[in-house]
């Protein structure tokens, strides 16, 4: 049976594959420039009129009906005379004789065809993916079966941190599900957004109570005949009632590529969305324009628009494809991402952090114009950006004012200083303290302060995060004029203004436990740092969160990644450690025997009292290691800022002049204190006499035996800038020895700045400081010494095993091959 | 430029650690693959213009990597040195595939040092 038979109509046949956005928005352009040229059919698969797909999310959450999302009507498509066939989808094409065989075997001829078959949600064909209880997100029947569930409450698990999955997410909290993401990326939406604002929404996303698990790989949906839960490959369980698969979209090409058209990703179309049949044509997520498959709505709106001048016979430039940028349709979340924000090469980029407000916006720049933006918190000004990208107008005028969006643009002038003398008295200037510029003023000029620190003294103003104090500073510079010069704060590195001693501070203060918090919290001007303040953060992190913080492999330097140190060559060399300097046969055999197995060409005694194998390929690690671990010995750490080694002399062990047993002090600091992270290395030595044949004086905590008991010196060096140690105190037990080394030890990594050996810091903060704290104060070191044993609980694990038989960061020692072509 | 013969399949991009690099040996050298905390690849030949430091060793941040030798900072996208440093390690044509890297050998790289 033929649908519309040629002979009751003179018109040209228009068919339409697809009920979608896509399809009837080209209709609707069509009707609206030509409303009588064609005779159209259109076939829809799903059994109800067009509806708006970008607002399956409100449906679901229930904030909309599906009657708020219905486009066009029943009584749309006969007013207009359109023959609809919802249900019964197009299953061929039958170009030679121009017709189109739907699923219930009805034929139907056209004159031009049109495609609008969108895409298909991707499936990850896991074990399990067919289970009841697993869907995607992609039409109404979907949100049909995903309500069912939630009436019952209980978990849900959404795999899939981008756009769709979030809004999945948010929709199924709404309706009482207990909801987690699972996100194989390290940030969610990374395709529209940077880590920052992954970072932040994360953090919103945590604060409504769902769970975002980053990095998380699913290696099977678990259930005998509905879905009870999802396993990743790390081995972790996740309970579910509902697996929602949100992972991505596929253009939908295969009827054309059934019938013959030329489909790449999606169908291949010109700038009039001709396939490369001239009478068929196709729109939407099915298509592949200039390379470019697209899954947003506008720039399907777009398409609709040129495809309808085509065949409306109307002249046109066409479709130039699409600028893009989205909008999570979450109530209470701004989020905002438009062009190409990726960064790099060329471009420049303008961040802009307010973590009071919780505001990040990131603009990047290329020759004078934005080429992408990131808003998160504040999108107000999303339109304009998107506006300013899509025009490629020139921005360069504007760029000083950029971040703070339309308002300020062609407004007041870039210079700070005028920015703040043009703000009202009752601007607030510290958030924190809620200080406004009128109390700090009046402050200046009463009292005559001049300094930023003055400023903090009476009126608290930047005392507490400090991420306002270029502003005070500026009031400062407005007040005072040229009295005025700003005080030398040395930041960490070119990513932000605040120093070590402030980031360290701030970072127990706010409470901040990841790279990505600190980042976000203070203001950083880069997206993810730089080498050096990577490690020095991770360093900090790690300090003042033992046995909690997560250490960051990929922003240590590559000795402290791999556990060697790396050659001029490119090789390593590997020290095991001797304990106080001590070694047995045993241990000598398997060092030679090492060497002897892996052609390890020089082998040297170092300073420290140990041996060096130097020229070890990076592949061979692991086995190096494995044969020294067998003998029984463990990293040195003679790579690390940490403890490297404890010299000894033989001490009253052996020597006739010794006082004091000083191989076994030795070896017992250096049992005590092996593993730790510190600001930078740290050596010590005992020496069993006065005559300090362990050079203990240039080290950095140094012990001399005398015959009443024990001499610590500290803040030694014979490095660069040779100096001796000062003492710090005498003690008589081996117990007060250790006590009092590891709460220096301690002070030292809670206080120094990262790379800053204890020389230097004493001589910056001076040797009382470490005395008043160490010495005078029994309370403070017991208190010290504490938290020091306290944090080597995690630290004394062998990072060579881990390497030689846990295989942890196996890919650090193993090449990349060819995969065998298919 | 060498001209690419032949583009080779190293895998998914997974095996690959954020921030991180992997290493390919070639019959002529080691090319350094890169993947960014925006989970792009850059590749460029595994030694630094300046004293043939191995770059994949280096810490990965931005579009950058800071060679683990003497530091010098080099942008992943064209290989110039950075800041007040000149020299510029050399690029490798590198593309993903259906989530699975690419790269771009010439001929000598592959071992065909007589082919066409």
């Amino acid at each position: 049976m033929n649908h519309v038979p040629a002979a009751l109509t003179k018109k040209p046949r228009l068919v339409v594959i697809g009920n979608g956005m896509a399809g009837m928005r080209t209709v609707e352009e069509i009707l609206g420039r030509a409303p009588d040229k064609y005779e159209i059919t259109v076939f829809g698969a799903e059994p109800r009129v067009n509806y708006n797909r970008i607002m399956l999310s409100p449906l679901l959450s229930g904030e909309k009906e599906f009657d708020d999302i219905v486009i066009n009507t029943h009584e749309w498509y006969q007013e207009n005379r359109i023959h609809l066939f919802s249900g019964d989808p197009v299953i061929k094409i039958d170009r030679d004789r121009k017709v189109v065989v739907s699923k219930s075997g009805s034929e139907t001829a056209y004159d031009q065809l049109l495609l609008a078959t969108g895409s298909d949600p991707i499936i990850i064909p896991v074990p399990g993916y067919k289970l009841s209880g697993v869907v995607t997100f992609r039409d109404v029947d979907d949100v049909d079966i995903m309500l069912k569930v939630a009436e019952n409450g209980g978990p849900a698990v959404v795999i899939g941190g981008g756009l769709l999955g979030l809004e999945a997410a948010v929709g199924l909290q709404a309706r009482g599900m207990t909801v987690t993401v699972l996100h194989l990326a390290g940030h969610v939406m990374e395709r529209q957004l940077d880590p920052s604002a992954g970072y932040l929404l994360a953090q919103e996303l945590g604060r409504r109570g769902i769970d975002v698990i980053t990095e998380a790989d699913t290696a099977e949906i678990i259930g005998t005949e509905c879905v009870t839960g999802v396993r990743l490959k790390d081995g972790r369980m996740i309970p579910a009632d509902l697996v929602v698969m949100a992972v991505g979209i596929r253009p939908n090409g295969r009827l054309g590529a059934d019938a013959g058209l030329t489909v790449e990703r999606g169908i291949v179309v010109d700038d009039v969305m001709t396939t490369s049949d001239p009478d068929v044509f196709a729109v939407g997520e099915c298509v592949q324009h200039r390379g470019q498959c697209y899954g947003l709505v506008a720039p399907l709106f777009e398409m609709a628009k040129s495809c309808a001048d085509h065949l409306a016979e109307i002249q046109t430039d066409g479709y130039a494809g699409s600028v893009t940028s989205t909008k999570l349709k979450v109530t209470g979340v701004d989020v905002f991402s438009a062009g190409d924000f990726s960064g790099g090469g060329e471009t420049e980029e303008i961040v802009f952090r307010d973590a009071g407000r919780g505001v990040y916006k990131r603009i990047v720049l290329e020759d004078g114009k934005i080429k992408g933006a990131v808003l998160y918190g504040d999108t107000s000004d999303g339109g304009w950006y998107f506006q300013l990208i899509k025009d490629g107008q020139d921005v360069t005028e504007l760029r000083d004012t950029l971040a703070f969006g339309q308002a300020f643009a062609g407004g007041a002038a870039g210079n700070p200083l005028d920015a703040v003398a043009a703000l009202p008295d009752d601007a607030e200037i510290c958030g924190c303290n809620g200080i406004c510029k009128g109390t700090i003023v009046s402050a200046i000029t009463e009292k005559g302060l001049t300094t930023l620190d003055e400023v903090k003294g009476h009126t608290k103003a930047s005392a507490s995060c400090g991420s306002c104090s270029g502003l005070v500073e500026n009031l400062l510079a407005a007040t005072l004029g040229g009295d005025y010069e700003v005080a030398a704060v040395k930041p960490i590195c070119t990513c932000t203004d605040h120093d070590h001693d402030s980031v360290r501070r701030l970072i127990k203060a706010k409470d901040m436990k990841s790279m990505p918090a600190v980042m976000q919290e203070l203001e950083w001007k880069s997206s993810d740092g730089c080498h050096i303040c990577r490690p020095a953060l991770n360093y900090y992190l790690l300090a003042a969160w033992p046995n909690e913080y997560a250490d960051h492999g990929a922003s240590r330097f590559i000795n402290e990644r791999v556990h060697a140190n790396i050659q001029k060559d490119g090789t390593y060399s590997v020290v095991p450690r001797m304990w106080g300097g001590l070694t047995n046969p045993r241990e000598l055999r398997a060092i030679a025997d090492v060497a002897d197995k892996f052609e390890i060409p020089t082998v040297k005694v170092t300073g420290g009292q140990r041996i060096d194998l130097l020229g070890v390929k990076k592949e061979d690690l692991p086995g190096v290691w494995a044969d020294l671990n067998a003998a029984g010995m463990v990293s040195g750490h003679a790579y690390g800022k940490s403890l490297r080694t404890v010299k000894t002399c033989v001490g009253q062990e052996w020597c006739r002049f010794g006082t004091q047993m000083s191989l076994s002090m030795g070896v017992e600091l250096e049992k005590m204190t092996w593993g730790s992270w510190m600001p930078h290395k740290f050596k010590m030595a005992v020496s069993g006499c006065p005559r300090n044949c362990a050079e203990a004086t240039i080290k950095d905590f140094g012990i001399i035996a005398t015959d009443g008991g024990w001499d610590l010196h500290v803040g030694g060096n014979g490095g660069i800038h040779l100096r001796g140690t000062e003492l710090l105190c005498k003690v008589t037990t081996g117990d007060e020895v250790k006590e009092y080394c590891g709460a220096f030890i301690q002070l030292y990594r809670e206080e120094a700045r990262y790379l800053e050996r204890t020389a230097p810091w004493i001589e910056r903060i001076g040797l009382k400081h470490v005395q008043e704290r160490v010495v005078d104060d029994a309370q403070n070191r017991v208190a010290l010494f504490n938290r020091f044993i306290e944090s080597q609980k995690t630290a004394q694990i062998d990072p060579w095993a881990e390497r030689a038989s846990k295989a942890v960061d196996a890919h650090e020692f193993k090449s990349l091959s060819l995969v065998a072509a298919e | 430029m060498t001209h690419i013969v032949n583009w080779v399949n190293v895998g998914p991009i997974a095996n690959i650690p954020r921030q991180g690099a992997r290493t390919l040996q070639t019959e002529t050298d080691r090319i350094a693959i890169f993947k960014t905390l925006d989970d792009q690849v850059f590749a460029l030949l595994d030694r630094c213009p300046h004293k043939d430091g191995p770059l994949a060793q280096g810490i990965v941040h931005g579009h950058f990597v800071t060679c683990p030798l003497h530091n010098m900072v080099f942008s992943l996208e064209t290989g110039e040195a950075q800041g007040l440093d000149d020299g510029c390690a050399a690029k490798v044509e590198i593309r993903l595939i259906d989530g699975s890297v690419h790269v771009g050998l010439t001929a000598e790289q592959i071992g065909l040092r007589h082919a066409g």
